[in-house]
């Protein structure tokens, strides 16, 4: 018994491992896999060109994705394509990345954010103006009417495959 | 048969017929030769080069003529220094074949990579993307990396449009001619062509409006990139997001096998809906071929002017009440009273049968909505295993006023093809249609003497016959098999009659009845005619000819929708029940309007013109609540103490089989059994065939001959003769892209619907003060209209054509005072 309060005392003067969440946040890892991100390009213009390759490759069957087309006057993405519809069910998704990794142009992204919380099942479907991080300092939100042949080109050359 | 020939493919011994290609000998023995611009459907040109394999063929010594022996005695083979093109060299005895060496996987490497050098390799967002040849073979033969950089690749417009329909991807394009070679051989609508030569070849067209052909959509199906796209599927889902489901097309009475492909759409809710129609292969029906009113024409399934409730008068209004309701009215009203019931000709051939069991039932008669009569076809029609894929040298076809082109463009390629392949083709029309090009024998007559020149053919009549006509006798005479279409060009129903008894007469004289591909072929306006005319139901032009009283059950059809005088005989009537898709005139007359399901979401069968028997399988779930025409109908019956088979369809047909000769033995399982067909498409190797599908589903049964129908007084002459002095004899014609109901809803095809418009020659127009674009009056009693005047030098004089289904409230011949409308502002 007298070792068992001896160790009581001695954990009374040691660091606590608990934090006092939500006031403090624990960082997360840099290869955490959060909440999705649809991210755009510095201009503005939406990465997510409505391949729906994600949704091909998601395991859980989350995603919804449909396709549109752009046109200069009416620009989203780069390329003839962009996602005029794009869904999530956060309740089907088991954060796999599988998505991350099949994106051509890298547009969805896993995130930091684990906080997801809903009341009822519709809300678990996330849409894609919830997905969508907001326009960059120096872009313009989309729609964007842009000069005719400049964003002629759907998938951006990648630089290094294994990146 | 033909001689065959023995031959080596990698090491296996195969037989084939002499003349075969070696690509093709491969394919048939289970050996994949990939390809990109060969297309068993079309001759061969060689210009992929994808195909290349390595051939050797047994060394002939020459002084002696003698083939040179190895060693062991076999014959010695001589490999030629160069891969050779197998899409282009028909096999030869003895011939060795090479199709998996080294030699040939290193050329189609670099064949490859040598399309790919320009090619964009934009598959997330193509179209093709996931069911492509050029994916499929880069992944299987390919390397796994590009030496071209994007950058240094060609550039080209990646959104031309060849007309609003098919678009053209110029950057994806790898110059196989298949969609330029389908448009000048296939369907001999030479619109596209190659402009240019070399690294700045692009396709072109050259008519107005752009892509000006009925079969433009198979391009895409063809396409073994992702070049050509429908602007009506384009970016509309990924391919393997899609589920397929077998059905069949209802535009017309070719009866084209057709495969749906359905996925839930965000714009529709997310209801799943139709997204697009591909051709589905039958060799014996459509090839692998459908034409775009088929492609584009399912749109009316899904449209949102459908009725999803019943619809009961109150105090003069229709309101909507549940089905619980509707029948317990109609019970009350009903009861006792004899059903007169008017069916359309697209319903399916059980809930035709339905419809016949309840007014038997009930003591009154089901009639057929048709202007063409067709009770001699059971009879006379095709049977067992015609297929007029199988017509050629010694064959003839007939071809009586009907613009085939217009009315059945799949059937007009098929008499097209046969004529190519020798059948003589005897054309009967008043004036120039498309088939005239392939004509052995063009007979021109007066409209309303279709049948008198046909009775003079049969009976060689020479005083009324000219020359054509005794040649055509001629021809008949020595024809092995003897298949005619008769259309309805320029006849109501009447005209219809005379006809068909004559055209029957032709046959029956002939000694064409009973043979094998000999038959009467009803070019009929809607896909399940046939099945009416196998069930004995009378025809009916509108409600003039059905007895007065009693309930009148309007099934399918709007006779106040085609005629508006129609209306006066809704009045009178005990109790008017309307049973269709839509809020049509007829619907807004009647006490009790029920909708039904559309022939998408349901089971059910359709009897084609050439009287195959086929099964349409649901492409998606049925509306909540509604039900399938048959099974209301059986419903109602239900409700009045008739008993009907409502249940399932597979049972209705059941029971037609067991009751009605020609049916007899068919049922849901035979009607699914395939057999193989060649060309094999759909497989994994999507490069034969493109999209088009296998047919896993059934290749449907010819209905067995029904017996002799009595043939009864049919005039020689359609009715409108004393047309009065000042007036013009106007008859129909059919357009292909009409505005039916079941047709308008494809806005897509909007720009190219044919227009309200009367076709004269100059000749009779002139005098009238007729001018050509100007609007004109046509005087027709109680129904007056206006149309476009279209000064048109192949209509012969003192009569006007008038297009059917685009709002002219008639669809037999008829005579009326034309007048030229001046338009108020500019005077």
């Amino acid at each position: 018994m007298l070792t068992g309060l001896w160790q009581t005392l001695k954990s009374v003067f040691e660091k606590p491992v608990t934090i006092s969440y939500p006031e403090e946040k624990r960082p997360v890892r840099p290869r955490f896999r959060g909440r999705h991100v649809l991210t755009r390009y510095e201009n503005g213009l939406e990465k997510c060109i409505g391949c729906a390759l994600c949704a091909a490759a998601c395991p859980a069957d989350a995603i919804f994705v449909e396709a549109s087309e752009n046109t200069d006057e009416q620009r989203y993405s780069p390329g003839e394509r962009y996602a005029s519809t794009y869904e999530i069910n956060m309740l089907r998704c088991i954060y796999c990345g599988f998505c991350e990794d099949a994106c051509p142009t890298e547009a969805i992204v896993l995130g930091d954010n684990y906080e997801l919380s809903f009341t009822d099942r519709h809300q678990a479907i996330y849409t894609k103006d919830i997905l969508l991080v907001p326009v960059p300092e120096g872009g313009k939100p989309t729609p964007q009417s842009v000069e005719p042949g400049k964003y002629d080109r759907a998938v951006p050359e990648m630089k290094d495959p294994a990146d | 048969m033909s001689k065959m020939v023995t031959l080596s493919i990698d090491g296996r011994s195969v037989t084939v017929p002499e003349n075969t290609l070696v690509v093709d000998a491969a394919k048939m023995n289970g050996i994949d030769i990939p390809v990109f611009c060969y297309h068993p459907k079309m001759k061969p040109v060689g210009m992929c080069r994808m195909c290349l394999v390595e051939i050797g063929r047994p060394m002939i010594d020459r002084a002696t003529n003698q083939p040179v022996l190895e060693d062991n005695g076999s014959p010695k083979i001589q490999f030629s220094p160069k891969l050779e093109t197998s899409c282009t060299t028909p096999v030869s005895e003895g011939m060795v074949v090479l199709t998996r060496n080294d030699k040939v996987e290193a050329a189609r490497k670099e064949i490859i990579e040598f399309i790919l050098t320009s090619h964009p390799l934009d598959c997330p967002i193509c179209d093709k993307g996931g069911e492509c040849p050029l994916q499929n073979l880069t992944m299987r033969f390919g390397s796994k990396e590009g030496r071209f950089l994007f950058d240094e690749k060609m550039h080209l417009a990646k959104h031309v449009p060849l007309g609003e329909l098919i678009w053209l991807d110029r950057e994806r394009c790898i110059q196989c001619a298949r969609c330029v070679r389908f448009q000048h051989d296939v369907v001999d609508d030479p619109v596209l062509d190659f402009h240019n030569r070399g690294r700045s070849l692009e396709i072109m067209t050259f008519s107005e409006p752009g892509f000006g052909s009925y079969f433009s959509g198979n391009t895409t199906d063809i396409c073994p990139v992702g070049a050509l796209t429908t602007a009506d599927f384009r970016f509309g889902a990924r391919p393997w997001e899609m589920k397929p489901a077998a059905s069949l097309c209802a535009q017309c009475p070719v009866g084209c096998n057709l495969e749906y492909t359905v996925r839930r759409e965000a714009k529709s809710g997310g209801a799943t809906v139709i997204k697009r129609a591909l051709p589905r292969q039958n060799e014996s029906v459509n090839e692998i071929w459908i034409c775009d009113k088929g492609r584009f024409g399912y749109h009316y399934t899904q449209d949102p002017a459908r009725l999803g409730q019943p619809l009961v008068r109150r105090d003069g209004e229709l309101v909507p009440v549940t089905f619980e309701e509707a029948l317990k009215i109609i019970a009350e009203k009903a009861a006792h009273q004899p059903f007169q019931i008017l069916a359309g000709g697209k319903l399916s051939t059980e809930d035709l049968a339905a419809l016949r069991g309840l007014a038997q039932e009930s003591g009154g008669k089901a009639w057929l909505h048709t202007y063409m009569s067709g009770g001699f076809t059971p009879h006379y029609g095709l049977s067992a295993d015609a297929n007029l894929g199988a017509l050629g040298q010694g064959d003839a076809v007939l071809v009586a006023a009907s613009d085939l082109h217009e009315e059945a463009p799949i059937w007009w390629l098929r008499v097209k093809q046969a004529a190519e392949r020798g059948a003589a083709l005897i054309v009967m029309n008043p004036r120039p249609t498309r088939l005239k090009k392939y004509a052995r024998h063009v007979i021109r007559y007066a409209y309303g003497e279709e049948s008198l020149a046909v009775a003079a053919m049969a009976e060689e009549n020479l005083a009324l016959a000219g020359e054509e006509i005794r040649a055509a006798a001629e021809t008949l005479k020595s024809a092995r098999n003897l298949v005619i279409f008769y259309g309805s060009e320029g006849l109501g129903l009447t005209g219809s009659k005379g006809l068909e008894q004559a055209l029957a007469d032709l046959l029956e004289r002939g000694g064409f009845t009973g043979r094998e591909n000999s038959g009467l072929i009803g070019v009929w306006h809607a896909p399940n005619l046939q099945a009416g005319f196998e069930l004995g139901l009378p025809p009916a032009e509108g409600l003039a000819d059905l007895p007065a009283g009693g309930v009148l059950y309007l099934a399918a059809a709007d006779p106040a929708g085609d005629d508006p005088r129609q209306a006066a005989y809704f009045s009178g009537r005990e109790f008017v029940i309307v049973q269709d898709l839509f809020l049509t005139e007829s619907a807004k007359l009647a006490d009790v309007v029920l909708p039904v399901l559309a022939y998408t979401e349901r089971e059910g069968t359709f009897v084609s013109g050439e009287r195959r028997l086929q099964r349409y399988y649901p492409a998606l779930a049925a509306r909540p609540g509604l039900k399938a025409d048959f099974a209301l109908t059986a419903l109602i019956a239900k409700s009045l103490g008739y008993e009907l088979e409502g249940r399932a369809a597979s049972l209705a047909l059941e029971k037609l089989a067991a009751s009605q000769p020609a049916f007899e033995g068919l049922n849901y399982l035979k009607l699914a059994e395939v057999h193989e067909q060649w060309p094999q498409v759909g497989g994994s190797d999507l490069y034969y065939g493109g999209t088009s599908y296998a047919n896993r589903q059934g290749l449907g049964k010819h209905l067995s001959r029904a017996a002799k129908p009595e043939p009864d007084a049919a005039p020689l002459r359609e009715g409108i003769r004393d047309v009065p002095k000042n007036a013009l004899r106007l008859v129909p014609h059919t357009r292909l892209y009409d505005a039916g109901s079941t047709f308008a809803p494809s806005r897509l095809l909007d720009q190219r619907r044919a227009r309200r418009q009367l076709r004269i020659h100059p000749r009779s127009a002139e005098p009238l003060g007729l001018q050509q674009g100007s609007q004109a009056l046509i005087e027709l009693e109680g129904a007056p209209f206006t149309a476009e005047i279209v000064l048109d030098e192949t209509i012969p004089g003192g009569t006007a054509l008038y297009p059917r289904s685009l709002g002219v409230p008639m669809n037999a011949p008829f005579h009326a005072v034309v007048k030229p409308v001046f338009d108020k502002s500019a005077s």
